[in-house]
């Protein structure tokens, strides 16, 4: 994190030094740009606080540390698609499940649903890319996501 | 901005009326969500402002010909390498990689190494690698990245040229006129 402010001060020195005139358009071009796409991270971040109410940490343990490693696997896919949670969250969180019995598969299709699927980041999306491609790039991500977590299986021989 | 986006001003106001309300009742899940909320928001402003003035940086200084030459549609099989390397350096999620990526296609990138690099910025980030491996070991991330790094690139491209047979154009965000929107300067 320190790095990307310290990062951004540099170059934003450097750019004042160089041309005071295009620095100040860049900054135009930065508000600009983030003024347009306030409304749809609104939106996301009601959908955020809300589906991590209804999801807190000991609910997500619970479903993913599960005997039934289909019914495991599925809420994987599952909750890790709908939520987003930041990493410094999410890897301990995996940490704990896979100390609690959680198949690695199943850790495999959480996380990676997790960062490449997002139905709150939907509307967000969905201003970027157009709905369409929106709903394909995530469609082919949860299927990436599937194929991962069975490629995960057979390598820790999980599968049989 | 707000006026052409009817949709989150509504769930905006529900929104704030409901955590209100929870609020001066004293409606305990309604205080949680509206927590929830403002740490979330907090998050975000630790990140976005850096993030949204790198790409008014790059707006300004990085040609359109540079991009266009390295990641746009004349650029070899290289330019997804770019994209996987670019996405190992970003920091947050699909909400910090998304303008970047949108950033990129006004610099006529095409559209496959955009889609390469949303989906990568999800599987590889540095920083979020070197975590995972701390807690789930080395042979699960190695294993994950092999899968699924060579999917992503395949995909992207595939769908990129589903897209772009049919002529598809990201939506203009800045309403510009055109793709790439020249420097007013």
């Amino acid at each position: 994190m320190l790095i990307l402010y310290v990062l951004t001060a540099l170059l934003l020195g450097f750019s004042l030094l160089a041309n005071p005139r295009k620095t100040k358009h860049a900054l135009r071009v930065a508000l600009r740009r983030f003024m347009k796409i306030t409304p749809a991270f609104v939106v996301m971040l009601v959908l955020v606080a809300v589906i991590l109410y209804l999801l807190p940490e000991h609910v997500m343990v619970h479903m993913l540390a599960r005997e039934s490693r289909w019914v495991a696997m599925a809420s994987a896919l599952g909750m890790g698609s709908i939520s987003i949670i930041p990493g410094f969250i999410a890897f301990p969180l995996c940490g704990i499940l896979l100390e609690r019995g959680a198949q690695y598969m199943v850790l495999s299709a959480f996380s990676t649903t997790l960062m490449m699927v997002g139905v709150v980041t939907f509307p967000l999306e969905k201003t970027y890319l157009g709905t369409t491609l929106a709903l394909w790039r995530n469609g082919v991500s949860f299927a990436i996501a599937v194929a991962v977590a069975i490629a995960t299986g057979l390598f820790f021989g999980e599968l049989w | 901005m707000l006026k052409q986006n009817p949709m989150a001003i509504g769930v905006g106001a529900v929104f704030s009326a409901f955590v209100l309300v929870s609020l001066l009742t004293g409606f305990e899940p309604g205080k949680a969500i509206g927590w929830n909320f403002l740490s979330f928001f907090a998050e975000m402003l630790k990140v976005l402002p850096c993030v949204f003035i790198l790409i008014g940086l790059f707006h300004v200084w990085v040609k359109t010909e540079t991009v266009e030459k390295h990641l746009g549609h004349k650029s070899g099989p290289l330019s997804y390498l770019w994209a996987v390397l670019l996405a190992g350096t970003t920091v947050g999620g699909l909400h910090v990689a998304l303008p970047i990526a949108h950033a990129l296609y006004m610099k006529r990138a095409k559209l496959g190494v955009v889609l390469a690099f949303l989906s990568a910025a999800g599987v590889c980030r540095v920083p979020m690698a070197l975590f995972e491996a701390s807690f789930l070991g080395w042979r699960f991330t190695c294993i994950r990245f092999a899968i699924s790094l060579p999917l992503v690139i395949l995909t992207s491209a595939g769908l990129a040229y589903y897209f772009e047979q049919r002529g598809y154009l990201l939506p203009d965000i800045e309403a510009t006129g055109q793709r790439g929107g020249k420097n007013e300067l």
